[in-house]
């Protein structure tokens, strides 16, 4: 069987190819680290040491999968409503929190790098949150 | 099996509603989450409350410009608006926010002036801000419901659903709205850089959006008055519920004859001006 003009061609899927494969490629063998966000700011220990565990205002799972959501719902619920204080779900006895997230979360969670962007820069989201909210100071960390 | 024509209708009308229907509810989980626990929310105890906030400005207690730019500096380092200065360090109108600010007789109560009025009244220098006004011009024009009315008569805007637009801005016959040209951290107030200082209890806002006096919203919700009130010379600024009888504001709108800006154009404001002076209430 003969294909005409057969070098181009298959040069040309021979460059096609190689385009479109090379995330694979490039990609290959390298390790993606896992990211790990941390939970042990000062802050969080000390409730810790307070209250004998460590609590969110949901449990850990339901926040990893919808603290967007929840965000959305205090700034409508406090933007429109004065609604300041939240009742958990799921630690009935905890005391309510505060519903803002430069005055609440970000109050236990000061380390934005470590907690929020780890995640964030993983899957390439990048919420505009701190366009206008100020994220807390936070030293550089010696050891890398 | 066969199937006649109004059998087939009837069939496929049924279905159809059906299939619609489940798509709505997925929808509606989609946006709504359906995971997502029942909210359950409250105010803050101390919240300050009451059916229509309103503020009388007594004039005669402003006495040095001091006076009035502690009150402005008050407010506007404690919600980061920017103080965007040109390089010989006067203020940049270009880019100018403002919450609060000083104005003239004249630009307050434009038509109000007569010939031989008093020097003293003509040359007086105006405490102005937004006038949350009854049945305010912008958040009828708002696209977004991003400026809206609060049930306590506060006028309110959503920062992350404004779209920039200024609609609002054109429809304010108070000039009260001020638009962020620019990234209002790069002021110089606000910019660590430059040897400013943000206060990290309170948000900036961002490029693109419209901003303006929220009657101290985040303060009433801790049970604290506004800014400005506090610090203002004492009594030069009062505070409270217009439809409680026994509020301090509403016994000085009674027993004294005060001036609004612009009322003729129908929009309610709430902010009074009692211009006279004296001792009161």
């Amino acid at each position: 069987m003969k294909i005409y003009n057969g070098g181009p061609i298959f040069l040309g899927i021979l460059v096609f190819l190689a385009i479109a494969l090379f995330p694979f490629y490039n990609n290959f063998g390298k390790v993606n680290a896992k990211p790990e966000p941390k939970v042990d700011t000062p802050a969080i220990q000390e409730y810790e040491k307070a209250n004998g565990k460590k609590e969110c205002i949901e449990s850990k799972e339901w926040m990893r999968g919808e603290h967007m959501q929840i965000l959305n719902q205090w700034r409508d619920s406090v933007v429109r409503d004065y609604n300041r204080t939240y009742k958990s779900n799921s630690h009935p006895n905890a005391a309510p929190f505060n519903m803002s997230l430069q005055s609440g979360c970000m109050k236990c969670h000061s380390n934005k790098k470590k907690f929020c962007d780890e995640c964030h820069n993983y899957l390439s989201v990048k919420p505009y949150c701190w366009d206008c909210h100020i994220q807390p100071e936070e030293k550089e960390e010696v050891k890398s | 099996m066969s199937m006649d024509r109004r059998q087939f209708l009837k069939f496929s009308g049924i279905a159809s509603i059906l299939g619609f229907g489940a798509t709505v509810a997925d929808a509606t989980n989609l946006i709504t989450g359906k995971q997502l626990l029942p909210p359950q929310v409250d105010k803050n105890k101390e919240t300050l409350t009451a059916k229509r906030w309103a503020m009388v400005v007594d004039m005669s207690k402003f006495k040095t410009d001091e006076d009035f730019q502690k009150t402005i500096t008050a407010c506007h380092s404690i919600h980061n608006v920017p103080d965007f200065r040109k390089p010989d360090g006067a203020p940049d109108r270009k880019f100018e926010v403002k919450w609060i600010w000083k104005s003239t007789y004249e630009k307050a109560f434009p038509g109000m002036e007569s010939q031989y009025q008093s020097e003293h009244v003509k040359d007086m220098p105006f405490m102005l801000l937004c006038n949350h006004c009854t049945n305010p011009a912008c958040v009828r024009v708002c696209p977004t419901k991003a400026t809206y009315k609060l049930p306590d008569g506060i006028t309110m805007q959503d920062m992350h659903r404004c779209i920039g637009c200024r609609f609002c801005m054109a429809a304010c016959p108070y000039g009260a709205r001020s638009f962020n040209w620019v990234d209002p951290r790069r002021a110089a107030n606000l910019d660590p850089a430059k040897g400013g200082k943000v206060n990290p209890e309170y948000p900036t806002r961002t490029k693109g959006v419209v901003e303006k006096c929220t009657f101290c919203t985040e303060r009433l919700a801790v049970g604290k008055r506004p800014a400005c009130v506090e610090t203002a010379p004492a009594g030069a600024l009062l505070f409270g519920d217009l439809e409680d009888p026994n509020s301090e504001v509403r016994k000085i709108v009674t027993n004294k004859l005060t001036i609004r800006r612009k009322p003729e154009l129908g929009t309610g404001p709430a902010i009074y001006y009692l211009i006279g002076g004296g001792d009161h209430a």
